[in-house]
């Protein structure tokens, strides 16, 4: 006889806390990733931004190679961080919207496990393509070849930093009718020290300077946005539900 | 102890209270202001470097303490609020937050005026006018945030958590951007290390410091006060003062 649904359920409570926890982390990033994979334009619109930003400044600013290489780890960086801003406002949206994030809140997992998965796939859709793309970026605003590794190296780390922050700002703002412009106010000036040890260290790589002491700042920074952020953007989820 | 926290969270009680001590914060903080800002302005000696330039100290410097110290007390209150629910000190919160920003802004408009005299120029970006700057954007950030929610509650809740993640931010930003400036350019001239100051023109700003604190405590008092009155329009002990008065 197969087992009925109801043996099924309280074999899965019987599980320990740890293992379930671990299913509903993987059931919640997958189900973002697929997501994604079906509405494929919400990847490409923050890369194709991020393309299109960058390539302004040369026409706004001077085509010159040398004024241009020493504005490039600025420019990247700080496009990059404008690209995920405008993709945070979708990292909620759509679950906010069709009930989902209450589902999640009342299940018996903490919230706070939930958020992290969802911010890791965001962080995966999001952060990793932009650092993966940026070396491209990097040739047409003449950035020297030798520090395109740190470059990548500096964006996946950031980004992930910039991914969590950013998820604190999005929580917040999600339950408003237009949270886009206030979101940039409240993650922006959060988003500075990464930004500076993320210029820091692409900076070092063309000087021939030490990068590590960078890199190692971007860990550890990302490293107290772990701690924090998760408890911050179930807190703030949990505001916007109710309110 | 529990009881005592219980009433001090009690609108009612507090507003009954406090109205005792607001003449006196109010009386205090403006004695104060009066005698640092004329000992400062007219009977303190001028700078031998900076003449009289050098006077604008006494506005700036306390408006700077207060613009950070205003920051973590509003921090403390949403915590308060957050954990024991206590509602007052989340009214205390929204009461200083407006006091914060104009503290901050008046912090760096008088540095700018300040920096025209001596560094010759209105703004630099030196490490300190970058992180004061960053200041005044979180600060409009938390009073945005609430305003931007219909329910009181809501907007309430979330600016302390905001409130919160700012406070632990304020130190990483502070040292990342110390850690900016050093990597960029030289220091060429830093507040830290100018000449210690004689006792005559430190104790007038001392007193500056502890009114311009006085000025804070005071407003905070009165604005938390009309809070009350706004957000408890509704109960029956407002409704019976506001017969009283009329």
């Amino acid at each position: 006889m197969p087992p009925s649904e109801t043996t099924q359920r309280v074999a899965v409570l019987a599980e320990p806390t740890s293992r379930r926890l671990g299913v509903a982390f993987g059931a919640t990033l997958l189900r973002d990733l697929n997501r994604v994979r079906r509405r494929r334009g919400e990847v490409l619109n923050p890369l194709v931004f991020y393309a299109l930003a960058v390539s302004l400044f040369p026409i706004g600013i001077s085509p010159e190679a040398e004024l241009l290489a020493v504005m490039a780890p600025g420019l990247l960086w700080v496009t990059a961080l404008l690209a995920t801003l405008l993709s945070l406002d979708g990292l909620f949206r759509s679950d906010f919207d069709d009930g989902s994030l209450e589902q999640m809140m009342l299940s018996p997992q903490p919230l706070a496990a939930l958020s992290i998965a969802k911010v890791a796939a965001h962080w995966l859709v999001t952060g990793l393509p932009l650092a993966l793309m940026a070396p491209l970026l990097g040739i047409m605003l003449a950035l020297p070849f030798h520090s395109m590794g740190v470059l990548m190296a500096s964006l996946a780390l950031g980004s992930a930093s910039l991914s969590l922050i950013g998820g604190i700002g999005a929580a917040l703002t999600v339950g408003l009718p237009r949270g886009g412009v206030l979101l940039s106010l409240l993650v922006l000036p959060l988003y500075i020290p990464v930004l500076i040890f993320g210029t820091g260290a692409v900076q070092a790589a063309i000087q021939g300077d030490a990068v590590l002491p960078h890199l190692a700042m971007l860990g550890a920074l990302l490293a107290a946005a772990l701690i924090f952020a998760p408890w911050a953007i179930a807190a703030s989820l949990r505001i916007s539900i109710n309110g | 102890m529990w009881g005592l926290i219980h009433k001090l969270g009690s609108p009612k009680w507090f507003y009954y209270r406090s109205a005792a001590l607001q003449p006196w914060c109010w009386g205090v903080a403006t004695v104060l202001l009066l005698v640092g800002s004329v000992w400062g302005l007219v009977f303190a000696p001028a700078d031998y470097q900076q003449g009289n330039s050098f006077r604008i100290i006494y506005v700036h410097v306390p408006a700077a303490f207060l613009a950070q110290s205003v920051f973590v007390a509003m921090a403390v209150s949403g915590l308060v609020f957050m954990v024991w629910k206590i509602k007052l000190a989340d009214m205390a919160a929204a009461a200083m937050a407006p006091l914060g920003a104009a503290m901050t802004f008046v912090a760096l408009f008088s540095g700018a005026v300040w920096g025209v005299p001596t560094w010759g120029t209105w703004w630099i970006w030196d490490a300190r006018l970058t992180s004061m700057l960053i200041l005044l954007f979180l600060y409009l950030g938390v009073i945005a945030l609430r305003g931007a929610f219909s329910r009181r509650d809501s907007g309430a809740r979330a600016a302390s958590v905001l409130a919160m993640v700012g406070v632990i931010n304020i130190p990483i930003i502070k040292y990342s951007v110390d850690w900016w400036y050093t990597l960029h350019q030289p220091a060429s001239f830093t507040l830290t290390s100018r000449p210690a100051m004689p006792m005559e023109m430190w104790l007038p700003l001392l007193i500056m410091v502890v009114g311009f604190y006085g000025f804070f405590i005071a407003l905070t008092l009165t604005r938390t006060r009309s809070e009350i009155l706004r957000r408890e329009a509704n109960t029956r002990w407002v409704k019976a003062l506001l017969e009283e008065v009329n």
